[in-house]
Order: C-alpha cells, then sequence, then structure tokens
C-alpha cells in the first residue's frame, strides 16, 4: 500500500507539490547507467547537482546534464563547497543560467573538518540570493536562533543537517531537531547531511521532518539500486509511521497481553 | 595576455569572454562563466573585455550531494 492509498500527502516546496520525500544527490555512483537506475528506484523528484570546471574539449558536463534531463526529475543546484557568501552568491547565480531554476540549495562552509555550515555567511548569503528571486534551500545546522533568522531571510525550507557530511552518522542530536521541528511547525524541514543507512532516514521522518536528501548512503552502497529502494520505502515507512501518531515511550514494562483470564493467576506465586 | 582561467595561467589573445570560450574550444552548450568572481551572464560574454591578470571561471554541471 502506498502512501497514496492513505490519504493525500504531498509535500509542497516554494509551490511545487512533490509525492516523494525522498531527495537524492547525484555524486559518487559508480556509473551513469546506475545513478539512473538508483534515481528510479529511489523514486526520487527532485535530484541535487553542482557547477564546477571542466576543459575546453571534454563535453562530460554536457553529457552529465543530458543523463539528468532525460530522468525527467527536477533539479535542485548547490553551492557546495563555497566558503564566502561571495563565492556562494556567485555559483548561484551560474547555477540559475545553466540549470533554469530559481532553486538554490545555499551551502556556506564555515570548518573543513565537520564541513559545518558558516549559519553567519548562510544568512547574509540567503538574504542577497532571495533578493535576486532565488528560492533558497539553505543547508544549516540544527540551530533554532539561525533558522529564525533564515526564514527571515525570506527562506521557505530548511535543510538542517544530521549530522556532518558524508559521515554517515546518522541523527546526532535528535533533542535539537525534535526542538527545531516543533518551533518551525508549518516550515518544510529537509534533513540533509549524515544519513547513513534506512533505519536513520525512517527515524527522520517518525519525528516528522518532512523530506530526507541522501546521496552517499545510496551511492556508496555496495548495490546502489537496491539500496535506494530501501530508502524510498524507509522515508514512506517513516512518513506513514509519524501520521499514524506513534505510541509514548515508556520507563517501565506494560503487559500488552490482557492480564485479566490468565490461567493460574489466583494461585500464590511461590 | 596572461590571464587565469579555472586556477591555471594562460596566455591568451582573446579580446573578450566571448572570443576566450571560442579559443579554448568551449562550445556554447550548458557552461555558465564568471570573471573576477563575478557572475558574467550568457548575453554579455561577447561585451566583456578581458585584461591582463583577470581570473575567469568556466563551470559546466556536474554530480552534486
Amino acid at each position: 500500500m502506498g502512501v497514496a492509498d492513505m490519504g493525500a500527502d504531498s509535500l509542497e516546496l516554494y509551490g511545487v507539490e512533490l509525492s516523494s520525500r525522498l531527495l537524492a544527490g547525484t555524486a559518487q555512483y559508480p556509473s551513469p547507467a546506475i545513478l539512473s537506475r538508483a534515481i528510479a528506484a529511489a523514486k526520487a523528484e527532485v535530484v541535487t547537482v553542482s557547477l564546477r570546471r571542466e576543459s575546453g574539449g571534454s563535453r562530460a558536463g554536457e553529457h552529465f546534464w543530458s543523463l539528468i534531463r532525460e530522468l525527467g526529475v527536477r533539479v535542485l543546484p548547490n553551492t557546495a563547497g563555497c566558503r564566502s557568501v561571495k563565492e556562494a552568491v556567485t555559483t548561484a547565480e551560474m547555477a540559475r543560467e545553466v540549470f533554469d531554476t530559481p532553486w538554490i540549495k545555499l551551502e556556506v562552509i564555515g570548518e573543513e573538518d565537520s564541513l559545518q555550515p558558516d549559519v553567519f555567511g548562510l544568512v547574509e548569503a540567503a538574504s542577497i540570493l532571495t533578493r535576486e528571486g532565488f528560492q533558497v534551500f539553505p543547508y544549516t545546522t540544527e540551530d533554532l536562533v539561525a533558522a529564525e533568522k533564515l526564514i527571515g531571510a525570506g527562506c521557505e525550507v530548511l535543510m538542517p543537517w544530521g549530522s556532518p557530511i558524508g559521515s554517515g552518522r546518522g541523527l546526532n542530536n535528535p533533542y535539537a531537531l525534535k526542538s527545531l521541528r516543533a518551533h518551525f511547525p508549518s516550515v518544510p524541514l529537509i534533513i540533509d547531511a549524515g544519513i547513513g543507512a534506512p533505519s536513520h532516514a525512517a527515524a527522520a521522518m517518525e519525528m516528522g521532518f518532512d523530506a530526507v536528501l541522501s546521496n552517499t548512503a545510496i551511492a556508496k552502497a555496495g548495490d546502489p539500486v537496491r539500496m535506494a529502494r530501501a530508502f524510498a520505502l524507509a522515508v514512506e515507512a517513516g512518513r506513514i509511521g509519524y501520521r499514524a501518531d506513534l505510541m509514548q515511550a515508556r520507563d517501565m514494562a506494560a503487559p500488552s497481553t490482557p492480564v485479566i483470564g490468565r490461567a493460574f493467576g489466583d494461585l500464590a506465586r511461590a | 595576455m596572461h590571464i587565469h582561467v579555472n586556477g591555471k595561467a594562460l596566455e591568451v589573445a582573446a579580446p573578450t569572454l566571448g572570443a576566450l570560450l571560442r579559443e579554448l574550444d568551449y562550445d556554447d552548450g550548458a557552461i555558465a562563466t564568471a570573471l573576477n568572481q563575478n557572475f558574467v551572464r550568457k548575453t554579455d560574454r561577447s561585451k566583456t573585455p578581458l585584461k591582463e591578470g583577470d581570473a575567469v571561471e568556466i563551470l559546466v554541471p556536474r554530480q552534486g550531494g
């Protein structure tokens, strides 16, 4: 049974309605063919792409872009690797022309070891890009104040990290992520980065996050196509579980089988 | 004229950014350009002059996360 059978549950990002809540990265796949099959298996409707240098005459960029267009998915260009507001803004402007979309996954990296977002630069860049007509998807931390300022800068979607990019550590700070979800109940929140396993994705969805973006966990799996399918199922299961309203955890046991009517219940325990 | 293209030092004859792309064998497809960290629109390349010491970035679509 798919989500469609459980009542309408589409995701809306900047006015675009999506049925899939799994966004997929396109990097690090063993081959273009496996990338194509994995995106199909993930049922992703949005994929992330980037801009990079290329030698004249190579045409690798043109081939990659043709492949993505054939998939019929919406692209979310990123500013991956940018270390300053200026770099990020210029990269976003270049991406808008090439990919012909106002969407931009805004990354301003502030620290090398963790690739942690520079939230100060992020807010400044988001403000500039929003004024230029971009629809900004900021890659941020779980910081509530940074989130508030990003929304104030015009962001209608936030992409908090689960854990550092490519680490596969899952949700490092569940308490803060739950706080973020509770603080912004109506802002689409997409967990981006650090997801290493389908169970991490399901946990994020059970927490009430609106979607998950996964790249490395799928691309670097032994079988990326099968892993893409696993992620699609995990995201769907987590979402349905969230909508079904999870039970409250308890500290003590509570018997699930009825106690009344238990045989030998009237005998004193030895 | 000595300039930097994608981080590499080059000696080029092209007087404009548009001419540079032709000189370096880029076709007119999916590329984006910047001059000294400022975005240059496709429609502005042929009227964007180059000068000694300029830094040009020529970027193309690539895989991303």
